[in-house]
C-alpha cells in the first residue's frame, strides 16, 4: 500500500447487545475516491457507518483516519476531524427550520465560511432556498434528503459518509441526487462513502465497491467490474434499474 | 371585585415562582425524558443558599436592597448550578442507557439525601429569613377594600419576566439553545454533526438548577421563612405546572406555573385554604387522564 488511506476499518466487529452486526469487516477508502458498500436489507450497513462515527462502538478491530485511530473517540471528536455523515432516514431535526438545520451542520464550521457554505448550498439544491424558513418535519422526503446532504456539506467535510440516499424516492429526484453526489466528489474534492440497497445507480458512480452479506465483506472490486459480476447481478440489481 | 384583584397580584406572584422552577422540570424532560424529582430540593437548597447570601451581605454592611438581591441572586443561581451539575453528573449519567425507571429511583434518593443534608447542616426548625425589601402602595379601593401591590411582588415579577425573556432568547436564538434544541429532538444526530451531547445535558441542569436558585431567593423574600422541606411541596406544584404546560414545552412551563398561581390562590381564596393543595393536585390527575399532553405540549406524533 503506497498511500496511507483517508478511511481504513481494520477487522471491525460489532454487538449491539448480544446479537453481533459485524463480523470482522475490512475495508478502505483512499483520498478523493468514491467508494460504495451495496448488500441487502440488514447486512450491516448501517451500522458499519455508525460504527466509523463510533456509535455503536466497534467491539474489536480499529477504525482509522488519516491513521489515526479513532476507534475510541467519542462521536463528537471523530466528526470533528472531517468526517460528516447524512444517515439512514436523513434524521432532520423535524422542529427546526430548514435554515436552522443548516445552522446545526455548520456546528463544527468556520463562522466566517457561513455566508458562503450556506449559499453553495442554495446554489446546489434552489428548492432548499425556497423553504428556508419551513420546519423540517414538513419536508418532503426529496427535499429532507437534500437538506440533509445539504447539513452535512456545511461543515465543510473530507470524508462524506452516505446512507441509502435514494432511498424512498422518485426516479427524478434519485438521480438528482446522485449527480450531486457526483459534482460534490468531483468538484469539491470530497472523499465519498456511500451505502446503497440500490446498486445499480452507486455502482455506476463508485470508483470502487464492496458488497456486504450478513456482517461480512463478501466481494469487493471497481465499481463497473461489481455491476458486471454475476453474483451481484443475481442478488442486487434484480427488480430493475431504478 | 377589589377582593378578587388582590387575589390575581397574588397569584400571579405565586405562579412567577411556580414557572421559574418548572422550566427546570420541562427542559430536563425535553433532553433526557426523565423527572428530575431533585429539582424541588435544589430550589429549597437555593431558598437556603439566599438566606445565608442575605446574611453575608447584612454583615458585610451593604444596606442596599436592590444591591445585596443582586448579589444574592448571583450567589444562589452560581451555588445551585453546581448542585445541579453534580446531580446529573453523579446520580444520572451512570444510569443512562439503564432501565427506565433507574434514574426515577436515583432521582428520589437525591431528593431525600438533599433534604436530610440541608437538615442537618442547617437544622430542622424553620429559618426566619428577615424582611429585606417592605412597603409597597394602594392599587386602588373599592367596597371598603384596599387593593395593594407590595415592592416585593413587584420584584418579583419583574425577574421573573427578566429571566423568562433572557431564557427563551438564548434557547429560540443563540446557537447553544439550538444545539440544546437538536439533544432534544435527535441526541444521536445532534452528536453526528458534532455536539457534545453529555456538556449539553449537564448545561441543561445547570441553566435548569439557575432558575430554580432564583425561585428559591424569591420565595424566601416572599414567604420570610423557609425549612429543609419546602422544595417538596413547591417541587410537586411545579411539576404539575410543567404538566399542565405540556411537559418538555418551555412556554408550557411559564403558562402552567401562572395557572397553578392562581388555582392555589384562588381555591384557597374563595373556597378554602385547607384544600388549596388538593385542588393543584386534582388537575395533575385530571390533566394526566384527559390530556396528558398538556396545554402547549405536542401529542407525538411527528413526520420524521
Ligand atoms: N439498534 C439495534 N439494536 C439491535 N439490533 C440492531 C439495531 N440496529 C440494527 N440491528 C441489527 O443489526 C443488523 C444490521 O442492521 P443494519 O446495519 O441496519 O443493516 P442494513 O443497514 O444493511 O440494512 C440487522 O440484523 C439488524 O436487525
Ligand atoms: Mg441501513
Amino acid at each position: 500500500m503506497a498511500e496511507q488511506p483517508m478511511l481504513a476499518v481494520a477487522g471491525v466487529t460489532t454487538f449491539y447487545g448480544a446479537i453481533q452486526a459485524l463480523h470482522g469487516v475490512d475495508l478502505e477508502v483512499a483520498r478523493g475516491e468514491i467508494v460504495a458498500l451495496i448488500g441487502a436489507n440488514g447486512a450491516g450497513k448501517s451500522t458499519l457507518l455508525m460504527t466509523i462515527c463510533g456509535s455503536p462502538r466497534a467491539s474489536g478491530g480499529a477504525v482509522r483516519l488519516d491513521g489515526e485511530d479513532i476507534t475510541a473517540l467519542p462521536t463528537h471528536e471523530i466528526v470533528r476531524r472531517g468526517v460528516a455523515q447524512v444517515p439512514e432516514g436523513r434524521r432532520i431535526f423535524p422542529r427546526m427550520s430548514v435554515f436552522e438545520n443548516l445552522q446545526m451542520g455548520a456546528t463544527l464550521g468556520v463562522p466566517a465560511h457561513f455566508a458562503h457554505d450556506l449559499e453553495r448550498v442554495f446554489t446546489m439544491f434552489p428548492r432548499l432556498a425556497e423553504r428556508r424558513d419551513q420546519r423540517g418535519g414538513t419536508l418532503s422526503g426529496g427535499e429532507q434528503q437534500m437538506l440533509a446532504i445539504g447539513r452535512a456539506l456545511m461543515s465543510r467535510p473530507r470524508l462524506l459518509l452516505l446512507d441509502e440516499p435514494s432511498l424512498g424516492l422518485a426516479p427524478l429526484i434519485v438521480r438528482q441526487i446522485f449527480e450531486v453526489i457526483g459534482r460534490i466528489a468531483r468538484e469539491e474534492g470530497v472523499t465519498i462513502f456511500l451505502v446503497e440497497q440500490n446498486a445499480y445507480h452507486a455502482l455506476r458512480l463508485a470508483d470502487r465497491g464492496y458488497v456486504l452479506a450478513n456482517g461480512r465483506v463478501r466481494l469487493s472490486g471497481a465499481g463497473r467490474e461489481l455491476l458486471a459480476n454475476a453474483e451481484v447481478r443475481a442478488a442486487y440489481l434484480e427488480g430493475g434499474h431504478a | 371585585m377589589a377582593y378578587f384583584s388582590q387575589q390575581l397580584i397574588n397569584a400571579i406572584t405565586l405562579g412567577a415562582i411556580y414557572g421559574l422552577i418548572a422550566i427546570g422540570y420541562t427542559m430536563v424532560y425535553g433532553i433526557i425524558g426523565m423527572i428530575n424529582f431533585a429539582h424541588g430540593e435544589v430550589f429549597m437548597i437555593g431558598a437556603f443558599i439566599s438566606l445565608i447570601g442575605f446574611l453575608i451581605c447584612s454583615m458585610l454592611g451593604i444596606g442596599s436592597a436592590p444591591v445585596a438581591i443582586v448579589l444574592v441572586l448571583l450567589m444562589a443561581m452560581a451555588f445551585s448550578a453546581v448542585y445541579g451539575w453534580a446531580i446529573e453528573r453523579t446520580a444520572y449519567r451512570p444510569l443512562r442507557g439503564s432501565f427506565r425507571l433507574a434514574p426515577l429511583i436515583s432521582a428520589i434518593g437525591v431528593s431525600i439525601a438533599l433534604q436530610n443534608y440541608v437538615q442537618l447542616t442547617q437544622g430542622a426548625r424553620p429559618k426566619p429569613g428577615g424582611q429585606i425589601v417592605s412597603g409597597g402602595f394602594n392599587l386602588f379601593s373599592a367596597d371598603g377594600f384596599d387593593v395593594r401591590v407590595t415592592w416585593l411582588q413587584i420584584i418579583i415579577v419583574v425577574v421573573t419576566i427578566l429571566l423568562m425573556a433572557g431564557f427563551t432568547w438564548l434557547i429560540a436564538r443563540t446557537s447553544l439553545g439550538r444545539q440544546q434544541r437538536a439533544c432534544e429532538q435527535d441526541m444521536k444526530m445532534a452528536s453526528l454533526l458534532g455536539v457534545n451531547v453529555d456538556r449539553t445535558i449537564s448545561l441543561t441542569f445547570v441553566l435548569g438548577a439557575a432558575l430554580a436558585a432564583v425561585a428559591g431567593m424569591l420565595f424566601l423574600m416572599y414567604y420570610g421563612v423557609i425549612d429543609f422541606f419546602i422544595g417538596f411541596l413547591a417541587g410537586i406544584k411545579a411539576f404539575t405546572a410543567a404538566v399542565l404546560g405540556g411537559i418538555g414545552s418551555l412556554p408550557g412551563a411559564m403558562l402552567g406555573g401562572l395557572l397553578i398561581g392562581l388555582i392555589e390562590v384562588f381555591w384557597a381564596g374563595y373556597f378554602s385554604s385547607e384544600y388549596k393543595d388538593v385542588a393543584v393536585f386534582a388537575i395533575l390527575v385530571l390533566v394526566l387522564i384527559f390530556r396528558p399532553s398538556g396545554l402547549l405540549g405536542r401529542p407525538e406524533i411527528e413526520k420524521v
